[in-house]
């Protein structure tokens, strides 16, 4: 089998970021509950336990806030701690600490210090989780100055973002969504690190921009596949994060294709979707045919596989939408 | 209400009968100097903010002088800790020069975090204060993470915080984390038997501090926070188990703020009675009285006194004529590069 036929699975890709980064820096260190012996509920940080000291990679408390005022605590004395907050939905619990002390601590300190910290969890639905388990919390932090979120889209970019979040000196949100957990793909270029802040072009076209994050990112390009037979050439952008939020690439894909759709799991009101249209339509107003949101429905996540098959876009629903929106419009 | 109790478990130091030799009154000096500091810090922000010169709201410590102190004592330059919005006698017990922290409580350019902050929320990581936070109990958590630090790479941490703080999902989670990792924390409860203006007693719940800490297995201890030389010889013991590995210590300290919660509150709702008990313990009288015990003359206290008025006139006067951030060339950043 050539290097190139090589497959890296999405789990993997997050352990070897971490595994590679502590081996490169040891102000790294990892934490969280069951990260450890167990090596995480998605098995997704198996073996750091054991290669690396018990002061570097440990298992916590149920806890939350403790779990973030300690990062932050090690942060700005030096370390760079990555920890795991299980489920995004627990992101309730420890926001008082990311969002008043890690976020805000280089400017109102006046830059005496930064925080390097990185807090992953796995988000997202199509799982059968319910509502407390299924959530993506990337558009809480949005509005947060100071915190970056990052959200990979495939086991290259999960460990090309991941490394690029742990050397960056500010407070990372990383989302990892659980559906791509077991998706594999080629691993990145070697030892290849995505710094934070710029998107990425998935698929280029010529009629119309869609862009989403993480597991939209694969739903929309299967859509452009089946987009393609009915003669529609879409451009897929891949935003990696949310903040900071790359505008210009989404504008100069814009200024081709003259129509964009975002594509968010998430709700439409004070989601990300429809806060970058809205940059988008105030910067592009000229360049614009056609903008639009698809979202989920205004509720909390359902359980039932019918009903949470039908609030999650896919591939389907978005070709199918798209299908309708253009031929009303043309 | 039941009435604030002050612990007796502290020793005294200072009496020869418990067999031990009297301590050296050297460091005690330099303490007292800086207990004055922070008295005539609180005062001078207190008359400041009356004239608009301080602006929002602050918090001051006049009164608690001696924990912060006490505790900064048995530290090393190199040792962290983290402060509350009641942070100015934090900032200035750790090493924050008056100056920079009176130009931050005034906006000015020269404050130790630029004007950013305010009195809330001063960092000086120079001085190892890795933050005072607004948010109750944020200190707490702070100081955790500091000890994860310090676990690896040496040093301790200490968290000031209130007795509102101890009804804060910080406290229970991080005591907990501190013990079972055990960081090398001291964890410092200011308790002056007020959260905001509700009596410590009504909110919470079995009315022992530090039998919370017991409870988590943390050694706590009681402590006269008034009595300088019991708060240092209490920390000390905290500190020295934090270095040692044992694992982190908590101290419920005694004490009482003399101003209001903030400077909206006069503070009607504590009993005069109340009040003129604590105001005879103040604790600058306390540790003058105790120095004297071990042979300090009046006069060097005096000398002392007046040389912290003396720092504190100069630092005021510097901070009132330092120029306020222009917005025109303020050139923050959203991001660490």
């Amino acid at each position: 089998m050539s290097a190139a036929e090589v497959k890296l699975e999405f789990r993997t890709a997050i352990r070897d970021a971490i595994a590679e980064e502590m081996e490169r820096d040891e102000s790294v260190i990892f934490f969280g509950e069951d990260v450890a012996a167990a090596g995480g509920v998605f098995k997704a940080t198996p073996e750091l336990h054991g290669r690396f000291s018990e002061d570097r990679v440990f298992d916590t408390p149920i806890s939350e806030l403790a779990l973030a005022g300690a990062a932050f605590g090690a942060a700005v004395t030096g370390m760079r701690p990555v920890f795991e907050i299980m489920f995004g939905d627990f992101m309730a619990l420890p926001m008082d600490s990311l969002v008043n002390q890690a976020a805000k601590f280089w400017y109102i300190s006046n830059e005496q210090g930064s925080v390097p910290l990185v807090v992953r969890s796995a988000v997202g639905g199509g799982g059968r989780f319910g509502a407390m388990h299924s959530q993506i919390h990337g558009t809480w932090f949005q509005g947060i100055p100071g915190v970056k979120i990052a959200a990979p889209s495939t086991p290259a970019e999960a460990k090309g973002l991941l490394k690029g979040a742990i050397r960056d000196d500010n407070p990372v949100i990383f989302l990892e969504h659980k559906r791509l957990y077991s998706v594999k793909g080629p691993p990145p270029e070697n030892g290849q690190v995505v710094p934070l802040g710029k998107a990425r072009v998935a698929r280029e076209g010529a009629d119309l921009t869609i862009v989403s994050i993480a597991k939209g990112v694969a739903d929309s390009l299967a859509a452009a596949e089946l987009l393609a037979d009915d003669g529609i050439d879409a451009e897929v952008l891949d935003l990696r994060t949310l903040r900071p939020l790359d505008t210009e690439t989404v504008l100069e894909s814009v200024a081709k294709t003259n129509r964009i759709v975002a594509v968010e799991e998430g709700p439409r009101l004070g989601g990300w979707a429809a806060n970058l249209l809205g940059t988008v339509s105030a910067e592009a107003l000229h360049d614009l045919d056609d903008v639009w949101v698809i979202a989920t429905d205004e509720t909390p996540v359902p359980y039932s596989p019918p009903l949470e098959d039908a609030f999650i876009p896919s591939a389907e629903s978005i070709a199918a939408e798209l299908r309708d929106r253009l031929a009303s419009s043309s | 209400m039941a009435e604030p109790q002050i612990s007796t478990t502290a020793r005294p130091q200072s009496a020869p009968a418990d067999g031990k030799p009297a301590p050296d009154p050297a460091p005690y000096l330099a303490a007292y100097e800086r207990m004055v500091l922070i008295r005539e810090f609180e005062t001078e922000i207190h008359r400041l903010f009356l004239k608009g010169e301080v602006h929002g709201t602050t918090h001051l410590s006049a009164g608690q002088e001696a924990v912060p102190v006490g505790v900064c004592m048995a530290l090393e330059p190199e040792d962290y800790v983290a402060g509350t919005y009641r942070g100015h006698g934090h900032a200035l017990a750790k090493g924050t020069d008056p100056e920079a922290l009176a130009a931050e409580m005034l906006g000015r350019a020269t404050g130790v975090c630029g004007g950013r902050a305010g009195s809330m929320n001063v960092i000086d990581l120079e001085h190892g204060l890795v933050g005072c936070f607004g948010i109750v109990g944020g200190s707490i958590a702070a100081a955790t993470g500091a000890a994860v630090t310090a676990r690896s790479r040496g040093g301790v941490a200490v968290a000031f915080f209130g007795d509102g703080a101890v009804n804060q999902g910080y406290f229970h989670e991080c005591l907990n984390f501190a013990e079972v990792l055990k960081l090398p924390a001291v964890f410092v409860c200011e308790n002056n038997f007020y959260g905001e203006f509700t009596p410590m007693q009504q909110v919470t719940a079995g009315r022992d501090i530090a039998a919370r800490g017991a409870a988590f297995g943390v050694p706590s201890e009681v402590v006269d926070g008034n009595d300088l030389l019991a708060v240092h010889e209490a920390a000390r013991g905290g500190v020295e188990r934090a270095r040692s590995g044992a694992g982190p210590t908590l101290l419920e300290c005694h004490t009482y703020r003399h101003y209001g919660h903030s400077k909206s509150d006069p503070a009607a709702y504590r009993p005069k009675d109340e009040v003129d008990r604590w105001l005879a313990r103040d604790p600058l009288d306390i540790v003058r009285d105790r120095l004297a015990k071990l042979g300090v003359e009046e006069s060097d206290l005096d000398a002392a006194a007046d040389r912290a008025q003396e720092q504190m006139r100069r630092a005021s006067e510097a901070a009132l004529a330092a120029p306020y951030p222009n917005p025109e060339v303020e050139r923050a950043t959203e991001f660490a590069p």
